[in-house]
């Protein structure tokens, strides 16, 4: 069983959080103390963002966060560091990876794989690498024990739903509007609905992202899901921060009552 | 791995190890959707029917095959032919595909339009097209080429288009495609793409190949009146590779038919500031096809740099990736200063001023046609008209008009 399996395990039906942050926004150097901070403040499982020069699939907010880590002098292998850093102190909190499939390639598959295995990456997720072009990568992933999340869309087919679910592990990532991340207006009740539907196709948990900005749109959308991720609100909450503890504050005082909210559900 | 060259991409829109559906989940629906009409109409008579009619009364096909006996003359080597794209509506070989686009569009009865520009001609072609169907148009396009591509953005604003400013990355044509893409994802149901080259996710590298194919096939016949027999070679330009895709795609079998793609080789390649993704790039993942990218050691997207923003594109479409690793093609590469010179000697000799993006394959024919026999025929693609460009060259000129 891989961390992220039993870590869903082991919520026994509670809903999960999963806070997104960009690996090395606001600044490289809070980065791995932000990762504890999301921790103790009730994350379950924490997406890290590999920053990418052109996030096709991400809002404004991620985009800035995103641009903002690379002229800091953020890149993968750096973002493998975080991770590696971060494990040193905590052996329990499943990390994601999430990005773009280009400097994972431009790194190699294999060594990519192998570098953030041993770092202590669990799983990772890449917008613009479907199941139908992972092959090669599934197969490396495979060897070190690392799963692959796969995205489901409101726009997804039915046979293409079944198709995805069979190729999935750790979790399955139902985005929760059409748009990019960061979009607002979701409607509860139709994504309840979806998900309802989506867990026909699949045991696996379901997380559900792009949108989800607070405690109550956090309750609203986790009715059916097993898990809720928040990405954009968290990045912007952090956007004008200058220093570590001010990092903290900020994300501490975000995930408390989001947490505490799905807690009372 | 062997593929049928001449009947690429395969059902998945691979060319090879290059091409694909690297899109975000949320398009997969619309892209299959797209595939499945286009599949539909590529074989329908009526489709086809329209189309030509169009390229002939809308867009005036076939465009010349032009002699250019002085220019041929001063090179003192084979024969220069010019394949007269700039003598199109709207003034390059763009119109071909958007014509092509806008029909599909009606036919799946979508109603608003949205493009990516980088010169603005692609965002021209697709303003004009809307207008003359009568859809809503939005155009995005990079807030650094808006400051250096004005008069397009004003044509584009006549044609009742509305011009997004994009402010993201490198503010240039790669950008304005990210947003592009992002605006599909949030209005998947209404809304068609037209993509402006022959990159993207599938079917979109086939699709643009396939409307830009009348180049191709009108100069075989011309050929064939003019020559009597198939050219020697044939020399396009390369941005993301639409013009060049066009005019080779119809000759890949004539194995006996040389091809040369020309980059935009910048301030030359050996100081980084090009945009020749195929001479200096590397494998990897862009805009939903893998192909050769410009990108950093740590696989982020660079900056290119071009004379002619037409070629200021850091990927190319993944059929030139394919034609170049299985030899068929040749891909070269040509410096500002070169295509600068070639504008200026085209437009003295031959009285056709070349669009930037056009004179660097100018400059490379004329490198070629000394290398080979007067009794030999190069096709230049004349992908467009240089008007566009006058005020770029009288600035670099330190001429102010
Ligand atoms: C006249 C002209 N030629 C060539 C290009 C480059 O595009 P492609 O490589 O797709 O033909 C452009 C793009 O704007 C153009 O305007």
């Amino acid at each position: 069983m891989t961390l992220l399996d039993s870590t869903f395990k082991q919520r026994s039906g509670k809903k999960a959080l999963i806070p997104f942050i960009t690996a090395g926004f606001p600044h490289p150097k809070m980065t791995v103390s932000l990762m504890h901070t999301l921790v103790d403040n009730g994350a379950d499982i924490i997406e890290l963002g590999m920053p990418f020069s052109d996030p096709m699939a991400d809002g404004p907010v991620i985009q800035k966060a995103s641009e903002q880590a690379i002229k800091l002098g953020c890149n993968l292998a750096l973002t493998l560091d975080m991770v590696a850093q971060f494990r040193q102190d905590n052996q329990h909190t499943p990390v994601v990876l999430m990005g773009y499939l280009n400097p994972v390639e431009s790194m190699g598959y294999e060594d990519f794989v192998k570098t953030a295995a041993e770092a202590g990456v669990n799983g990772l997720l890449l917008v613009d690498s479907p199941p139908e072009e992972s092959a090669d990568l599934q197969t490396q992933l495979k060897q070190h024990d690392m799963q692959q999340i796969f995205l489901v869309a409101p726009t997804t087919s039915d046979s293409r739903k079944a198709f995805i679910c069979q190729q999935a592990a750790g979790f399955i990532y139902y985005v929760a509007l059409k748009g990019v991340t960061g979009s607002a207006d979701l409607n509860p009740e139709v994504v309840n609905q979806e998900i309802k539907d989506l867990k026909r196709y699949s045991d696996l948990p379901i997380a559900i992202g792009f949108g989800v900005k607070d405690a109550a749109s956090a309750v609203a959308v986790a009715e059916q899901a097993d898990a809720v991720v928040i990405g954009s609100a968290l990045i912007q909450v952090l956007s004008d921060c200058t220093t570590s503890e001010q990092a903290q504050q900020k994300a501490a005082d975000f995930m408390r009552p989001i947490r505490s909210a799905l807690d009372s559900l | 791995m062997t593929q049928d060259i001449n009947n690429l991409p395969d059902e998945t829109g691979h060319f090879g190890r290059f091409g694909g559906n690297f899109a975000s989940e949320t398009l997969f629906h619309c892209l299959e959707e797209l595939k499945t009409a286009y599949k539909k109409l590529k074989n329908d008579a009526e489709f086809q029917q329209q189309f030509k009619q169009d390229l002939a009364e809308f867009v005036g096909r076939p465009s010349p095959l032009y002699f250019a006996e002085r220019l041929t003359e001063q090179q003192q080597g084979a024969k220069i032919w010019l394949k007269r794209e700039d003598l199109n509506h709207t003034g390059a070989h763009k119109i071909n595909n958007t014509v092509g686009q806008i029909l599909l569009a009606k036919a799946m009865g979508k109603k608003r339009i949205i493009a990516e520009t980088g010169a603005g001609q692609h965002g021209v072609a697709t303003a004009t097209v809307a207008a003359r169907m009568g859809l809503k148009c939005i155009v995005y396009m990079g807030s650094v080429d808006i400051e250096r591509q004005a008069i397009n953005v004003f044509r584009m604003k006549l044609l009742g288009a509305e011009v997004r400013a994009v402010d993201s990355g490198s503010k240039t044509l790669k950008d304005a495609l990210n947003e592009a893409m992002r605006d599909w994802v949030a209005h998947v149901d209404d809304t068609f793409y037209i993509i402006g080259t022959v990159a993207g996710p599938a079917p979109y590298p086939e699709m643009v190949r396939d409307f830009n194919s009348v180049i191709g096939r009108e100069v075989r016949k011309q050929s064939m009146e003019k020559i009597g027999r198939l050219p020697d070679a044939l020399v396009a330009c390369v941005g993301g590779g639409s013009n060049a895709m066009g005019l080779f795609y119809p000759f890949i079998e004539d194995k006996e038919v040389k091809m040369f793609g020309v980059e935009a080789g910048g301030k030359g390649l050996e100081t980084g500031q090009h945009a020749a993704s195929i001479s200096a790039g590397k494998v990897g993942v862009l805009h939903g096809n893998r192909t050769y990218v410009m990108s950093d050691d740590a696989g982020q997207v660079t900056e290119t740099h071009s004379i002619s923003a037409g070629l200021d594109y850091p990927g190319v479409g993944p059929e030139h990736a394919y034609l170049n690793d299985s030899g068929r093609a040749e891909y070269v590469t040509v410096n500002d200063d070169e295509a600068l010179a070639a504008f200026h000697i085209l437009t003295k000799t031959e009285g056709i001023m070349p669009a930037l993006e056009s004179a660097h394959a100018i400059a490379y024919g004329m490198k070629l046609a000394k290398f080979m026999s007067a009794d030999q025929h190069i096709v230049v693609n004349l992908s467009g008209r240089g008007d566009k460009d006058v005020h770029t060259v009288a600035d670099l000129e330190g001429v102010s008009v």
